[in-house]
């Protein structure tokens, strides 16, 4: 057992090879896991509304004339594959010493984040064209209160992402751009669950 | 649309307090007007002043770099409690009035409907978000880090941000008195009657906004204080041995991590059907303002705990240390507090048994609040039999206590009676229900948190509260407290509903004289506590406890100089066991110098508390006011904040070893000469805050 390092908080350490975050990263990322419970509470909570409002359409369309399965699935292709590119830049973070191939990773991130919302937006505009927006009945507040606040946290992530590559420009990886993409990593594998669940819940479901 | 419109919004001079006076001068308006027009200027003459004399001391530099950009915990929690007391000075006032009006308003009175709706709205918004959640949140700030030996709390500047959000929130809030009108919904805002289809003025809005920064503020609180004690205990401090003032404190952490989202959902999803057009809550297109009511009480019910649970882990602290015994039944205590904890999520729908769903889910939640009662009754018992053989003194927070035990048992009573579903429908909505949950948060939280005030002040300031003004404003608010809602369970039963302006039937006419009478007598006491300060602060010398332990403490916090310096304990103690400070004390090792010191690493000041305070007030207001270049510019100058901080690393600073040494020692040459006072005498000029060892037989 003593040959495996003590674990400082769940998910992935950097482990003795980062003295420099030793100490301070328990507490930070332990907060955010906190944070992030706080927040699933938000997300249950907006589910929890959806499911009731899915019949309150008052005469209007319904999932099945407003869900675009194909677009959606690209969605979810990119947000999925963005966290892989995502894991991959925690990977460089904590064994490789080259700043590039972190960067590289996260630009790969950012832009299949940027995909996901492009696409997203798309489809908001779409539905909006069609008469389809959140005044239109309970049900299209309640979906439009639920994705496009997923699509706000996703739009958040990437505008910390953008901070944290121009601090590894400007300080190197010193401790707090590591401690900060410790804790964004948590951040965007959070939002990729709340994904597959709008995913399968919303899309699937509403389409089945 | 003119350029007028665009830069300030649905703003004009209509908004004023007196507009409507001036312009249509009947009898009531001038009334309402006059009284309207007395709290604005109270309001702005109230800031006038407290500038002024901070121009007049030259405290102005003080005040930004010791106080408002401070991440010091000990700061930040006084901050919060003067926000406290300022806001309940104004609620009580506002209840004052309202006493009166129910008192003479036997076919009439003299408040508007609007004017009496707008009391009753904001003097529970200010009580419960802005007076009660601040003032625990400032006591907690203030004591928990100092019981499990810690220098701060986990995230500091998180820390001053929370504070900025509370202080916006509460400045939203007063600004309402000068400008524009406040909400007249109530102080959990039903929808629909607060949609903009029935309300299509700023008041919601106001209400919205200000309850919106609040919660955010004590979301991030909650994971503050639950990270701080889960991973910034000193060595040895297991959780077995935490006093139970730090248990609370987590167990009302942890409820405002899960329940303050679904305030900030609730009111996020009202203020869409307002402000964009959404049918969440509307009465036609599908919305349903039930799903509201659900959602409002996921938070309010855990709210109520929230509330109480700081309140009994002080009374823990008092019964502890005034009876100069540890606590009974430690293990029952903590686990009736996680108890009440965890069942105050199950319980949310007894506040609506009677809006429409079924008996056997009725009987349900009935059940289940009723159960409550069983892990706060044994509450009751332990403290009863921590004073049992005790050195009991009755100084001003054992006052509080012993009336809070027994009050508080009446009210608890009257909380199963509510609790059950059928009796419920004879008298929800009377003044029945006003007097059981009055009676739940007065003698509860707020002689809790007034106890925890005396109790702690002289650790923060260095001196001690006045002891015959505080125990003259402590019979104030008791006897008080029992005239003024007494009469309600009366009038209640009677039939009177609440949130009612007048009355027809001259029997409740005798109850809501008294009913005023005890709200004067209460507002004496605010009064006593004010004097009580001044008086206080002028003898400060003669009440000076320099040596940091006037009352005989148990806990860590006590075991250090008072006031303590930034870093709270010069070198972290190591605890063996509970009580740790009187097993120090007892084994004649409290007052002695470690054998080296170190250097202390402590966090530097931020702006970015104030920086949000004032930027999330300006944002709050322009969406008030439709003000929307105000709202767009306000916000980006957050994010702009959030991300430059992200680009600070120099955020630390080294206080050297001998620096912490030459205050450590001067603190032990202040004890060396202090002369030790027994439990006799403690309320006597002689407590130079040193206590003699005496055991408690």
């Amino acid at each position: 057992m003593s040959a495996v390092p003590r674990l400082e908080h769940p998910g992935i350490n950097l482990g003795p090879a980062h003295p420099d975050t030793r100490g301070k990263s328990g507490e930070l990322l332990f907060g955010f896991w906190v944070f992030l419970m706080s927040d699933a509470i938000v997300f249950g909570l907006l589910f929890a509304t959806y499911a009731v409002m899915l019949h309150a359409r008052a005469g209007g369309p319904g999932p099945k004339q407003l869900y675009d399965i194909k677009s959606a699935f690209i969605e979810t292709l990119a947000l999925l594959s963005s966290s892989f590119t995502f894991g991959m830049a925690s990977l460089a973070l904590k064994y490789s010493k080259r700043t590039g191939a972190l960067v590289g990773w996260l630009v790969a991130t950012m832009c299949l984040g940027g995909l996901f919302l492009r696409l997203e937006v798309q489809d908001f505009l779409s539905m909006l064209h069609n008469g389809a927006g959140p005044g239109r009945s309970g049900y299209l507040s309640a979906f439009f209160a639920l994705v496009p606040l997923h699509g706000i946290h996703v739009f958040s992530g990437i505008v910390w992402m953008l901070a944290l590559i121009v601090q590894i420009r400007r300080f190197g990886i010193d401790r707090d751009v590591k401690l900060g993409l410790l804790r964004l990593g948590l951040f965007w594998h959070f939002l990729d669950i709340i994904w597959v669940v709008i995913f399968s819940f919303i899309y699937l479901g509403g389409l089945a | 649309m003119s350029i007028l419109h665009i830069v300030f919004g649905r703003l004009s001079v209509e908004t004023l307090p007196f507009w409507e006076m001036l312009h249509y001068p009947t009898r009531q308006n001038v009334v309402n007007g006059a009284i309207a027009t007395t709290a604005a200027f109270m309001v702005l003459a109230g800031a006038a002043v407290t500038a002024l004399l901070i121009t007049r001391y030259r405290k102005w530099r003080v005040l930004w770099s010791e106080w408002l950009t401070s991440v010091d915990h000990k700061p930040i929690g006084i901050m919060y409690i003067v926000i406290a007391f300022v806001m309940l000075a104004r609620a009580l006032l506002e209840a004052n009035i309202m006493r009166g009006q129910m008192a003479f308003s036997l076919g009439g009175g003299f408040l508007s409907a609007d004017h009496f709706e707008q009391f009753f709205t904001t003097h529970g918004t200010i009580m419960i978000f802005f007076m009660a959640m601040p003032f625990l949140t400032g006591l907690i700030n203030y004591v928990m880090p100092m019981q499990i030996g810690a220098r701060d709390v986990a995230f500091p500047v998180m820390n001053s941000i929370s504070l900025g959000l509370t202080a916006a929130g509460a400045a939203l809030v007063m600004i309402s008195l000068d400008i524009g009108k406040f909400s007249t919904g109530g102080w959990s805002g039903y929808p629909p009657y607060t949609e903009a289809a029935f309300n299509p003025g700023v008041g919601v809005d106001y209400w919205i906004w200000a309850v919106s920064l609040s919660s955010l503020g004590s979301m991030m609180t909650g994971i503050n204080f639950a990270v701080t004690v889960y991973k910034k205990r000193s060595p040895g401090m297991r959780f077995m041995r935490l006093p139970l003032f730090t248990w609370t404190a987590l167990c009302t952490s942890i409820l405002m991590i899960f329940a303050m989202p679904p305030l900030t959902v609730a009111t996020g999803l009202l203020a869409l059907d307002r402000y964009l057009g959404f049918h969440f809550f509307t009465d036609h297109f599908g919305g349903n303002f039930m799903n509201y009511v659900n959602l409002f009480w996921l938070f309010g019910h855990p709210e109520v705990y929230i509330l109480i649970l700081p309140a009994f882990g002080v009374y823990s602290e008092v019964f502890s240390t005034f009876s100069g015994k540890t606590l009974y039944g430690y293990t029952s205590l903590v686990i009736a507090t996680m108890a009440i904890a965890c069942l105050s999520f199950t319980v949310w729908l007894h506040h609506f048994f009677t809006m429409g769903q079924n008996a056997n889910i009725n009987a349900v939640f009935g059940i289940a609040t009723m159960l409550i009662g069983i892990p706060t009754g044994v509450k009751v018992y332990d403290w009863l039999w921590t004073m049992f053989r005790g050195r009991v003194r009755f100084t001003v927070p054992l006052v509080y206590a012993l009336a809070f035990s027994m009050l508080f048992v009446i009210g608890g009573m009257t909380g199963i009676v509510l609790a059950n579903p059928s009796v419920d429908f004879q008298v929800h909505n009377s003044q029945f229900l006003i007097a059981h949950f009055h009676n739940m948060l007065v003698p509860g939280t707020l002689f809790g948190l007034l106890a925890g005030y005396h109790m702690w002040f002289p650790k923060a300031f260095g001196f001690r509260l006045h002891e015959r003004w505080g125990m003259f404003s402590a019979l104030c608010f008791i006897v008080g407290f029992v005239l003024a809602f007494f009469p309600l369970y009366a009038a209640g039963l009677l039939g009177y509903p609440r949130r009612t302006l007048d009355y027809f039937d001259p029997v409740y006419q005798p109850y809501m004289i008294v009913a005023l009478i005890g709200a004067l007598v209460i507002l004496a006491g605010l009064a006593g506590l004010l004097i009580q300060l001044l008086v206080s602060i002028r003898r400060r010398e003669e009440l000076a406890v320099p040596a940091g332990d006037p009352w005989d403490g148990r806990s860590l916090e006590w075991w250090t100089a008072a006031p303590p310096p930034e870093y709270n304990f010069s070198v972290l103690p190591v605890v063996t066991g509970r009580d740790p400070f009187t097993t120090a004390k007892e084994a004649g090792t409290a007052y002695r110098a470690p054998s080296r010191f170190e250097d202390i690493e402590m966090p530097k000041n931020s702006a970015m508390g104030m920086i949000v305070c004032v930027f999330g007030f300006l944002a709050a207001f322009g969406l008030v006011w439709y003000m929307w270049w105000l709202v767009v510019a306000s916000t980006l100058a957050i994010v702009a904040a959030m991300v430059g901080r992200g680009f600070v690393r120099d955020t630390e600073r080294i206080i050297p070893a001998h620096e912490v040494e030459r205050c450590h020692l001067r603190w032990l040459a202040t004890v060396s000469v202090t002369q030790p006072v027994t439990r006799g005498t403690e309320v006597k000029p002689a407590n130079a805050g040193l206590a003699a060892l005496e055991s408690a037989e």
